[in-house]
């Protein structure tokens, strides 16, 4: 199983490298030149020359390859000097050394960003998968065990319109109906932020009296307390919980329902495949009532393929993240990343891309290794 | 394939015994997949779904009411700004103008405006996903053909594209060649790519090493006639079916890519920039947004219950 395990990360190294050569041309390329993005049309050229000498953009970008202003150049008698000393060169050494750069935009170091706004993000996606999993597969095992009957065409209808909503819509949706038809009513829930003004949930660094603390541990405390879910529960600032869980649930909602589908649509027809295999006869005729064949028989081997599933469907998550947060108006990593792409912040789209690449990397390493458990056929070698 | 009633006919004195030559009608390709997607339920509602669209699309300029571009404001008489749905059948006051769906910000008559978007996301939609089973169909087929490390080199390009949030990398890919509804177009194709390489590459290591293209070879047929005559035409039925669903995917992706304006265009009538244009007036004229928003669900729906459909029917495993 640990051979298995190194030997997967080791794949990834060249998906990985070829993720940040790709995420460090793409931020290249976009077109304008960033200093006037950041700093306005009417940046002077001094301001400007300082600006990009600060960022390291005067540097080649590749050996012999500069870009100045908005226009490429390319300098051969440049190439020898610039093979080990460009941006890309730069930029590798700083990852080596777990610095992410500092954000043109925001002027503070990408890592504090992350601190700042992965919380609410990871927050979302895994409230939204709960969602998913805990409704999608129950709705799917019933279909199939009640296959054809008017529950089963329901679901599946449910399911069909579901992965065919566009997620701002859905989100809009239930922001209106929530927030404005059930107003007034115990059913009314806030469309949009992460907490009701007025209300705040306090750190855990000020809860547990460690302001002294300083560097990763200070970052690690820091970034939990963003997750207010979890922070406001260990604290026990019940209030400060009920409302930050009463603000997650329409955006989780939303983000949740194309995948719920989904799962549902996997479970279904992977129960029905099961329960027409021969080990599902021989549980029936040995007399087993019908709920232990399908529990312990069906739905134990039927849920291979919804563990894939539901592996995959994070990537897809961080593309709903961009359109829930931005219909909900939470600051999380979707947003930053679309303000960072539209914005020219090349440092904070290359940091944050490479975070959301390693991070499916290691959800798919996870669902790999989870068959293990699942399926006893499958042996790692 | 033996059914019971035709050992019969032999039986049966007073009918004399069809020659099955030439009784029964050769048995067609085209007229079998046909009549096995038409037994499918999901794909004849798809069907019926997506040719009302295409028949909308079509005859948009005289099934909308107004110029879905023009502001109203000053041409017509008691014209309001987004005033909700007034239908005059429905018992809406005679002396004010109608708008089924109502008008939007600037004036505009939100029925007419989705009557057309139907034009830009079937086009768009369709266009984005044939660039990417073109492009795809031709990177995965040649990995899958010639193996070997240009097989692992393309592959793995595909893993690194697959790697990021297809939305992302599209917004990227329009804000770097720069915002518009072709580029938008484009980017979609592109994240789209790897999918149908994958498809295409495993559709063609399955039927590459069969009997049939032995066959080819041994006859002298050259690579290229081996891959263009004898696997492709082979491996186009799962092609077909995940372009189906890859179509409403685009629909969907070009929605949102427009929803967060980074298609550019917003005189054009297109269900999601009108929604992203609008949005922050969900809580005071909720119609803008729910037009179109039906619009794009309705449309990907067709998409999908077609796919559905198709893969029920022609993916032999699932023969019931």
């Amino acid at each position: 199983m640990a051979r298995f395990i190194v030997r997967r990360l080791l794949v990834t190294i060249p998906v990985l490298f070829g993720i940040v050569l790709v995420v460090f041309i793409l931020a290249r390329v976009v077109p304008g030149d960033p200093c006037r993005a950041v700093l306005g049309e009417r940046a002077t050229d001094a301001v400007c020359d300082a600006f990009i000498k600060r960022y390291g953009l005067d540097k080649a970008i590749a050996p012999g390859l500069y870009k100045v202003g908005s226009s490429w150049e390319f300098r051969v008698a440049d190439v020898p000097t610039t093979v080990v000393d460009n941006q890309f060169t730069a930029y590798l050494g700083q990852l080596a050394a777990g610095d992410l750069g500092t954000s043109i935009k925001h002027s503070r170091p990408v890592t504090r960003l992350l601190v700042e706004r992965l919380p609410t993000t990871i927050e979302l996606t895994l409230l939204a998968m709960l969602f998913a999993t805990v409704v999608g597969i129950p709705i799917g095992l019933l279909s199939a065990v009640r296959r054809n009957s008017p529950v089963d065409v329901g679901s599946m209808i449910f399911a069909n319109l579901g992965v065919s909503m566009p997620v701002f819509v859905l989100g809009l949706v239930l922001a209106y109906l929530f927030a404005i038809v059930l107003k007034d009513t115990p059913l009314s829930l806030p469309p949009s932020g992460r907490l009701s003004s007025g209300v705040e949930v306090r750190s855990l660094v000020e809860v547990w009296g460690l302001q002294s603390l300083q560097g990763l541990p200070r970052g690690i405390l820091d970034f939990l307390s963003g997750i207010y879910t979890f922070s406001a529960l260990i604290t026990g600032q019940w209030s400060a919980w009920v409302d930050a869980i009463r603000h997650l649930i329409l955006p989780a909602i939303a983000l949740g329902t194309i995948p719920l589908a989904i799962i549902a649509r996997i479970t279904r027809s992977s129960l029905l495949e099961v329960l027409g295999q021969d080990f599902v006869r021989t549980a029936r005729a040995k007399g087993l009532k019908e709920r232990a064949v399908v529990l312990r028989h069906g739905t134990r081997n039927a849920l291979l393929p919804v563990v894939t599933i539901i592996g995959l469907q994070l990537g897809l998550l961080l593309s709903g993240a961009v359109l829930t947060e931005t219909v909900f108006n939470l600051a999380g990593v979707g947003r930053t990343m679309f303000e960072a792409i539209t914005g020219r912040d090349y440092v904070v789209i290359q940091g944050f891309t490479l975070l959301i690449a390693v991070t499916y990397v290691l959800v798919n390493l996870v669902v790999d290794v989870s068959y293990g458990y699942l399926d006893p056929r499958i042996r790692y070698r | 394939m033996t059914a019971p009633e035709t050992q019969l006919t032999p039986l049966s004195p007073l009918v004399p015994a069809a020659d099955p030559l030439v009784a029964s009608r050769p048995a067609s390709l085209w007229r079998d997949t046909l009549s096995s997607v038409l037994r499918q339920r999901s794909a004849v509602v798809g069907l019926v779904i997506l040719a009302f669209l295409v028949l909308v699309a079509v005859f948009a300029p005289v099934i909308a009411t107004h110029d879905p571009n023009n502001s109203l404001l000053g041409k017509e008489q008691g014209v309001e700004k987004r005033e909700g749905s007034c239908i005059h059948a429905l018992g809406c006051a005679a002396d004010k103008p109608e708008h089924y769906f109502g008008t939007d910000g600037n004036f505009r008559d939100v029925y007419s405006r989705v009557v057309y978007g139907t034009r830009t996301s079937l086009t768009i939609g369709f266009a984005a996903i044939a660039f990417a089973i073109v492009l795809g169909t031709a990177i995965g087929a040649f990995a899958g053909f010639v193996g070997g490390w240009s097989d692992n080199v393309l592959m793995r390009l595909m893993d690194v594209i697959l790697a990021f949030p297809s939305l992302l990398l599209a917004i990227a890919i329009v804000t770097a060649a720069g915002r518009s509804l072709v580029n938008a177009l484009v980017a979609i194709g592109i994240v789209s790519i790897p999918i149908y390489a994958r498809v295409a590459r495993s559709a063609v290591l399955a039927t590459r090493e069969s009997d049939f293209v032995t066959a080819s070879r041994a006859l002298g047929e050259s690579s290229l006639g081996i891959l263009g005559r004898r696997i492709l035409p082979n491996s186009l039925t799962p092609l077909v079916v995940q372009g189906t669903l890859g179509i409403g995917g685009a629909v969907l992706e070009i929605a949102a890519l427009a929803f967060v304006g980074v298609t550019g265009d917003l005189q054009n009538p297109e269900w999601g920039s009108m929604i992203g244009f609008e949005r922050n007036q969900l809580f005071t004229a909720p119609h803008i947004i729910l037009a179109p928003g039906l619009a794009i669900t309705l449309t990907v729906l067709g998409f999908n219950l077609l796919g559905d459909g198709l893969r029920d029917a022609l993916d032999p495993r699932l023969n019931r």
